[in-house]
């Protein structure tokens, strides 16, 4: 087990490296870059030259992503080129915001969705199923920014009770959560629904009903567990993608999330900022998917004792 | 004649693997529904231009119409500059739909080609074909397009590979997986020996019987890249205005939010419809080709 995890975590090493590599050219090519934009209106020649080899752009371009890397063998990620201050740091300022955001969207999904997909599968093919099934289709077709856009329609201008955007009470935190929650909770209940069919026909389900279990117990003790990986599964990338800052989300509210600190960085050209704010997020991301990975282990102990025998070879890969 | 053959196809049950598929389709309301839309999309955005002109209609500005609400003259009102946003609504289809459907033509291109590779091939091959896909799924779609579009510059085209270029790794994903199933049947082994080329053994042997999932793939994936489309319009990378795309039109709308909500109710429900019709198709399409469910 800690072998798996300690290779698991070794293997995040390249991907960092070609992720960062990839992010920073792409940025790189870029027409314009910051210098354009820092330097001052009346700026001469000269001074814009002297200002291109303060910020290093004489170097080629593999020179400065190595000196970049070098940096960051150090824990340096950088520092942004717009306001001076260490990508890390600006990085950590707004992450609470973001995680914030997520687990209350994805708490609120989880809530309403496996009790759906629940209900749909113990009642499937009736009106109850049915109307379950049509509203999470429609929940995963509406582009999010539509979707927030209308809640501020309806409950910011023309109820007047929620704030449009912004941040700080519990109040500005509803519409943002509703709007990432919508597509998560279609999504987790078609899962839902789907994993416990497959569940629901298997012959311990039948065993259990014969010995005289209620069937309440059957559905919440008996299916349901063997009815979460794939629950588990969704609910992780969810979250890891969540955790990356909703970018469309966190535009539509103003919310000040990691989302619209790289969307505003790359807009500005802002190369370590995007490249260390995409490390991070590489980072957070490929942690939650280990925890899910290990999750079910706790899950299922059949994975469990595979990552014992075979000394942790990826599952489900 | 015809009639005796009818009977004897009937008796024995005898249908083309096609006629099956559609039969077992028609039986899903949902999947025509979505069909039918999907249809309906497609010949709104073919012959827009018949009845809409391009100049005058879609982008010709009438400053004394403008910001009228819904009325009979104008079934979904006027904008800012006194465009008709039914007739923009309409011809925007050719845009949304042939940014969607070049974007993932573009990914099923790469990546059945190298998912196809990877999976034949195994080995080396495979292993860096599939991490370099792994990398290129890691950072976040929305994200690498918008890096990609910054970097090419903002045109529709542009768009196009973006979104593309996002949807590869996916393609790469479910082709690899496919093939896996198939390298090994006798079948392959048979036209091996008889000395057919390894391109020729994928392209006519391994890829017709790995068709399913990446029929359902393709149909649900425009569905997503219309969606990631506008989503790219509406931060103002996408479709250059005055093209009346839906996402750039919604991203114009907003800023009469109060008070002219219709300008971003309606475009949004376009993209919605559109959406949500190919999501019922891909849908419908993967129950009638999954043989599991061959009753």
């Amino acid at each position: 087990m800690y072998r798996y995890v300690i290779k698991r975590l070794l293997m995040l090493i390249p991907v960092i490296i070609g992720i960062s590599f990839l992010v920073y050219f792409v940025i790189d090519l870029a027409p314009g870059d910051i210098i354009s934009q820092i330097a001052p209106e009346d700026a001469t020649i000269e001074e814009i030259q002297e200002l291109r080899e303060e910020y290093g752009f004489n170097k080629p371009i593999l020179v400065r992503y190595g000196e970049y890397m070098a940096g960051m063998l150090h824990g340096d990620l950088g520092t942004s080129y717009i306001t001076g201050e260490p990508v890390f740091q600006s990085y950590m300022k707004r992450l609470p915001n973001t995680l914030m955001l997520a687990f209350a969207s994805i708490f609120v999904s989880v809530m309403i969705s496996i009790p759906l997909g629940i209900l749909s599968a113990v009642h499937q093919g009736t009106w109850r199923d049915n109307i379950t099934m049509v509203v999470a289709l429609l929940g995963l077709s509406m582009p999010n920014f539509w979707l927030g856009l209308l809640l501020i329609i309806l409950f910011s201008l023309n109820l007047g009770l929620l704030p449009s955007g912004g941040y700080g009470t519990f109040a500005h935190i509803i519409l943002p959560a509703i709007t990432v929650g919508t597509g998560l909770t279609a999504m987790l209940t078609r899962t839902t629904r789907s994993s416990m069919l497959d569940v629901i026909r298997q012959d311990y389900l039948r065993t259990a009903r014969s010995k005289g279990v209620p069937e309440k117990k059957v559905i919440n003790k008996h299916a349901l567990k063997n009815a979460l990986i794939p629950i588990i599964t969704v609910v992780g990338t969810q979250l890891a993608s969540c955790l990356g800052g909703a970018i469309i989300t966190e535009t539509v509210f103003s919310w000040p999330g990691v989302g619209r600190l790289i969307l505003d960085s790359v807009n500005s050209r802002d190369i370590p900022m995007v490249t260390g704010c995409i490390i991070m997020k590489t980072i957070t991301i490929s942690v939650i998917l280990l925890c899910v990975d290990l999750l079910y282990a706790v899950v299922d102990p059949r994975i469990k004792a595979q990552y014992a025998t075979r000394g942790g070879k990826a599952h489900g890969r | 004649m015809a009639d005796d053959r009818m009977l004897v196809s009937k008796k024995y049950k005898r249908r083309s693997q096609g006629a099956e598929i559609w039969r077992r389709m028609r039986k899903n309301k949902g999947a025509m529904l979505g069909l039918a839309l999907v249809i309906l999309i497609v010949l709104t955005a073919v012959f827009s231009g018949v009845f809409l002109d391009y100049e005058t209609d879609v982008i010709g500005q009438n400053i004394s119409q403008r910001l009228q609400h819904p009325s009979l003259a104008h079934p979904m009102g006027t904008d800012d500059v006194g465009r008709d946003v039914l007739s923009r609504l309409l011809y925007g289809s050719r845009y949304s739909l042939s940014v969607g459907v070049v974007a993932v033509m573009i990914a099923l291109a790469c990546g059945v080609t190298l998912g196809s590779i990877a999976g034949f091939f195994g080995g080396k091959t495979e292993e860096v074909i599939m991490r370099a896909s792994d990398m290129l799924a890691a950072v976040p779609s929305i994200l690498m397009a918008i890096a990609i579009v910054s970097a090419l510059g903002q045109s529709t085209l542009n768009l196009m590979v973006a979104v593309g270029i996002t949807s590869v790794p996916e393609f790469v994903r479910i082709t690899r997986a496919a093939v896996l199933t198939v390298r090994n049947q006798e079948y392959i082994e048979a036209s091996r020996s008889i000395g057919l080329s390894e391109f020729k053994i994928i392209w006519s042997h391994v890829l017709p019987n790995c068709l399913s999932p990446i029929i359902v793939q393709t149909t649900l994936r425009v569905a997503s890249a219309i969606i990631s489309a506008s989503s790219l319009s509406f931060l103002g990378l996408g479709v250059p205005s005055p093209d009346p795309e839906w996402g750039s039109m919604l991203s114009a709308g907003r800023k009469f939010i109060r008070g002219y909500g219709y300008l971003t109710l309606f475009p949004g429900l376009a993209i919605m419809v559109t959406v949500l019709s190919l999501n019922l198709l891909g849908d419908g399409l993967r129950d009638a080709l999954d043989p599991k469910l061959k009753k």
